[in-house]
């Protein structure tokens, strides 16, 4: 599970930079809609150590942070998926509380929290705008043996950083399609084949990180 | 558990279920198949941290007060009871996935025969798609059939021969529109699958044609 020791001490947290409940309406192109910049400084907070914080002492302060950064992105998926202000901001509240209730359930060894949180959305959007039930695979229970190595937490989250470098680096071309592939803008039949993203490191440290889940599994 | 796997899903299949493009049937069997296979399991959550950098990097609307005061109510006073706790009981055969569709273990499916000893049961998803679990006697041949879209074929238990390969517990196989095909059971042992298609079947010869409305294939 997720480790409480360095380097993602709740210690190490800086103040998130800009609140963005209180950002006003400078530099946004549409009301409300703003592009977040590739590399925003924000990239580097430490958001595992936040979920450890709200996993092991329901810690309301670190849950404010999550949301000051995660609410209005979460908020422009779903727009762009199709909802409207007010059921967005709603989905938003269940998609936050839900992240609060099931911290437990988060694995910084095969996730970043923002891919978390991503899932946790995308299923919201599937349930309230599609209106559709969401099948998920069979849960990998923790066992007794299953808390992954902080050096497996670290190289994990670190994929995801060089991930996202990448994105950011590909020609606009290829990166908008991407990003319409998961905004729901294309439909399946549209995406590629193949997306050409550098995904073989992160799928070899994810596979890793559910063989030691299985082994655990079945020495229990 | 999961090395003897040799079929597995489609990139283009991996990325539409991390996205949550795909018709409901379609991502039952999916959710399926990754209950069996680590493999595909973490190709489809390599391609969720794709949508996360990109949920992160590209936009945000922005949030009122009360959207704030709202998910802390939430966290202090949400009910939230055992919501999406899975309650059937474990079943050698089907993944917890298709027992939360079936509302049980393989005891609970409510067989329906089609002919030839085979059974089939339909799933309640959306339109766009259909999902059956199919029973096959040993030895048994599924009528010779093409498609019209995508058929997806999840072996849960025993195993089936066709053209192509063998398919056995946890291969999924890939059938497009211009695929003709004659799937036919070990004779060892009754098969189990898992279909789903995104467009009717369609059958050579009559008998199977003018069945085809009644099975709702």
């Amino acid at each position: 599970m997720l480790g409480s020791s360095a380097p993602f001490d709740a210690n190490d947290v800086t103040p998130v930079a800009a609140g963005v409940l209180s950002r006003g309406g400078e530099g946004m192109r549409t009301v409300g809609m703003k592009r977040v910049g590739l590399d925003t400084p924000e990239m580097t907070e430490d958001w595992v150590g936040c979920l450890v914080r709200i996993r092991d002492n329901r810690d309301e302060a670190a849950f404010v942070e999550v949301f000051e950064h995660f609410a209005p992105r979460v908020k422009a998926f779903l727009m762009r998926g199709g909802s409207d202000n007010a059921l967005a901001e709603e989905c938003v509240q269940e998609v936050m509380a839900t992240v609060w209730h099931k911290s437990a359930m988060f694995d910084a060894s095969r996730a970043s929290v923002a891919t978390w949180i991503f899932t946790i959305a995308r299923n919201k959007k599937i349930d309230v705008l599609r209106k559709q039930r969401r099948p998920e695979p069979e849960d990998l229970p923790w066992g007794p043996e299953a808390e992954p190595d902080q050096a497996d937490i670290i190289g994990l989250q670190q994929e995801n950083r060089q991930l996202g470098e990448a994105i950011a680096s590909l020609p606009e071309k290829q990166r908008a399609l991407i990003e319409k592939a998961y905004f729901g803008d294309l439909s399946h039949s549209e995406i590629a084949d193949e997306t050409g993203l550098p995904l073989g490191t992160i799928k070899s440290r994810i596979r890793l990180a559910l063989e030691r889940l299985r082994h655990a599994m079945d020495n229990t | 558990m999961t090395h003897s796997i040799n079929h597995h899903l489609s990139e283009k299949l991996i990325a539409g279920y991390a996205a949550g493009t795909l018709p409901e049937a379609v991502n039952l069997i999916i959710a399926s198949h990754i209950s069996l296979c680590d493999t595909c399991r973490a190709e489809v959550e390599a391609h969720e941290a794709v949508g996360g950098a990109i949920m992160e990097r590209v936009e945000s609307a922005e949030v009122s007060e009360a959207c704030l005061s709202g998910a802390l109510d939430l966290i202090r006073n949400g009910a939230w009871s055992a919501l999406d706790q899975r309650v059937a009981a474990p079943d050698p055969v089907l993944p917890a996935p298709l027992r939360d569709y079936v509302g049980g273990t393989l005891d609970d499916v409510n067989w329906r025969p089609v002919g030839m000893g085979v059974k089939q049961a339909v799933l309640e998803t959306s339109s766009e798609a259909t999902a059956r679990l199919l029973y096959i006697p040993a030895g048994t041949a599924v009528p010779d059939h093409g498609h019209s879209g995508m058929e997806l074929t999840l072996v849960l238990k025993g195993a089936f021969s066709d053209e192509l390969d063998r398919f056995a517990r946890g291969d999924i196989e890939i059938a497009h529109e211009d695929m003709q095909h004659t799937p036919i059971a070990d004779v060892s042992e009754d098969c189990i699958c898992l279909a789903v298609t995104d467009a009717p079947l369609k059958f050579k010869g009559l008998l199977p044609r003018l069945m085809q409305p009644f099975l709702k294939i």
